[in-house]
């Protein structure tokens, strides 16, 4: 009612304010939950070399003598560290900022890659069709029937011993941006692909057709803009199944190394502590690892239910 | 159904020789077999003798066609560091994988047929929120954290469970020795078990329920309803029954998958299977073993792919066979 009392043009903030999305989210409190704690995480984990107190990278702020301290509410803690140190005797708190801002990195880039590559892919085989379209679907089909993982896995198995873990270390985060990146191409080529096949038979492409635009103009600025919800609905799920992958990779020795850790590989390092009693270098990790993922998945489910209903069988 | 069934089978053969392909220029790549052969103390002259006799300065091509034609009698060279056939050894180790999917398998199947059944029959009901709730935090712990999560809560902590190994295994035939036959081996296959289950329980769970929700509105099921038949046996016959295709289906996809999630099993609990052997493997660049691992794993999900989409169209009427052959 308040847009018909209202004098003037609503601004754009405005408009986005009373869609029905914006008030399917309030309404929401789990999504809003989510998205605080998403920002929150994000923010701190992007700032982290301003708000860290050490720099968990520079050697010389480091001292072995500091370490397996535990977190400050444990007894034997050093007031300094407040979530007790790692290993190497490296702030666990300074460590985990890193090491969440390089996982998320890791993970936005990765699905960006993803989206890139499946995007194009999915526009061209539904909008040229024909022989093209079989093959690429053809192709989808035995990509997504191999494990992600897998692949993952063997393809940084293999780099590593062929460039020997010096090199492969200095490089890592190139490596995992790129397997992962380039591994789930399908899941974005087959939705979008679909979504264009709906598209194309609509009067507006005909009308661009008519007005003698070309394909790549059809394709990016007319039909796209139209297949972006179920693009995004993926792109949550994406990004909580790449974190996970990064962890998952980093944890068995594939992914960043024990000097540039992510949140993986953390977890890896205070795993062969754990049997000593040095818990948290594996807990607190953890810990915001599952966060991170949980609320990136409660966004992804808020906004399938909100965007596309039917897309539910993912 | 029989072009179908061909069709099939040649893209299978395909992407088997795409796989020996990449596992052949691995091999080409990385490490030189003359070294593990005869180390370092050989003259330059002696050396291109060898490579010579070893057919190594053959072309590319001619390589590969005769790594084809080793791997398809089975050779895959010989490991680096056990220093006997690469299949022998993975075929070793494969039986301890095979349990640990099928323990984890067994437990899939068990659980998220009924809370799936469950948590779509009373959508509204409290315990059916805590089930979906707890299945989508279950979707985001990784494996490796749920495992040592459990290590730490059932072995370090209460020491209740072993937290590595398989125990005493009984010795089945051949290279076969199970874990379930005594109730030490039950002991230690059920953690690693869990864990492996953790990852894909919450999806099966989410899958079956939204399956069996869209079953229950259909006619079908109401005209049963309205005859008076007990609705259980509506549920878990009349309904049950046609959600279990895409089950199936994605079931089928998903053993494949679960093989990847038992390098990572494997790893936190020590168990002496395939994937552990690999990560081995990787860290000692035994090349042979790494390459017919892949070869091994790759054959498998063709394999298992294969039958589930021919299962499939065998199973559903309305695949259209002719055209999904084209």
């Amino acid at each position: 009612m308040s847009s018909m009392v209202d004098t003037g043009e609503p601004t754009r903030l405005q408009r986005i304010w009373q869609s029905n999305m914006a008030y399917s989210f309030r309404r929401n409190p789990v999504a809003v939950v989510s998205l605080v704690i998403f920002l929150i995480i994000a923010v701190m984990s992007l700032l982290a070399p301003v708000i860290a107190p050490f720099d968990p990278y520079d050697p010389a702020s480091i001292d072995i003598m500091n370490s397996e301290y535990p977190p400050a509410w444990v007894e034997g803690s050093e007031p300094e560290f407040i979530l007790g140190t790692d290993d190497q005797g490296r702030d666990l708190w300074s460590t985990i900022l890193y090491g969440t801002r390089l996982s998320l990195i890791i993970g936005l880039c990765a699905v960006g890659l993803q989206a890139f590559l499946g995007i194009s892919i999915g526009l061209i085989a539904g909008y040229i069709g024909g022989r093209l379209d079989n093959i690429l679907m053809r192709l989808a089909d035995i990509q997504l029937s191999f494990s992600t993982l897998m692949v993952a896995i063997i393809f940084l198995a293999v780099t590593q011993a062929m460039f020997g873990s010096e090199t492969f270390n200095q490089y890592a985060i190139f490596f995992l941006i790129a397997v992962i990146g380039v591994a789930e191409w399908p899941q974005y080529a087959r939705t979008v692909r679909a979504t264009v096949l709906a598209e194309k038979r609509k009067e507006y492409v005909d009308s661009a057709r008519v007005l003698g635009f070309g394909a790549g103009r059809i394709m990016v600025r007319h039909i796209l803009p139209n297949s972006l919800s179920p693009i995004f609905v993926i792109s949550t799920v994406q990004v909580a199944n790449a974190i996970i992958s990064e962890a998952s990779l980093s944890f068995l020795g594939l992914g960043m190394p024990p000097s540039q850790p992510s949140l993986g590989s953390l977890i890896s390092s205070g795993f062969d502590y754990i049997f000593s009693g040095s818990w948290w270098i594996t807990a607190i990790p953890g810990v915001v690892l599952v966060v991170l993922v949980l609320v990136i998945n409660l966004l992804g489910d808020w906004m399938r239910d909100v965007l596309n209903p039917k897309l539910y069988k993912g | 159904m029989l072009a179908y069934l061909v069709k099939r089978l040649f893209q299978a053969i395909a992407v088997m020789l795409a796989i020996s392909l990449i596992g052949f220029a691995i091999q080409d790549n990385l490490g030189d077999p003359l070294r593990e052969l005869v180390g370092q103390s050989v003259s330059e002259e002696t050396r291109q003798q060898l490579r010579d006799e070893l057919g190594l300065n053959d072309s590319f091509f001619t390589q590969y066609l005769r790594f084809l034609g080793n791997a398809v009698q089975g050779d895959l060279g010989t490991s680096y560091f056990f220093k006997e056939p690469a299949v022998d050894v993975i075929l070793k180790k494969l039986p301890a994988t095979l349990e640990l999917v099928f323990g984890a398998t067994l437990i899939i199947v068990g659980l998220s047929v009924p809370l799936g059944v469950y948590t779509a029959i009373k959508p509204n009901h409290v315990l059916a929120k805590v089930i979906m709730g707890a299945s989508i935090v279950g979707i985001s712990i990784p494996v490796f954290l749920t495992a040592i999560l459990m290590i730490y809560v059932f072995s370090v902590e209460y020491q209740w469970l072993p937290s590595y190994g398989r125990g005493d295994v009984v010795h089945v035939f051949g290279y076969w020795d199970t874990n379930f036959a005594s109730l030490d081996g039950w002991s230690h296959i059920l953690l690693p078990s869990i864990a492996l289950a953790s990852i894909m329980l919450p999806l099966f769970v989410r899958l079956i329920r939204a399956e069996m929700m869209e079953v229950l509105q259909s006619e079908y099921v109401k005209y049963a309803k309205a005859k008076g038949i007990h609705p259980f046996r509506i549920y878990f016959v009349h309904a049950l029954k046609n959600t279990l295709l895409p089950v199936i289906t994605v079931g089928g996809v998903q053993i494949g998958t679960m093989v990847a999630y038992t390098i990572l099993t494997e790893t936190v609990f020590q168990w002496p299977g395939m994937g552990f052997m690999f990560l081995e493997a990787v860290n000692r660049v035994d090349t042979p073993l790494i390459v017919a691992y892949l070869i091994v794993v790759g054959f498998i999900f063709v394999v298992t792919n294969t039958i589930v989409d021919l299962i499939y169209g065998l199973v559903n009427p309305t695949v259209n066979l002719a055209r999904m052959g084209a």
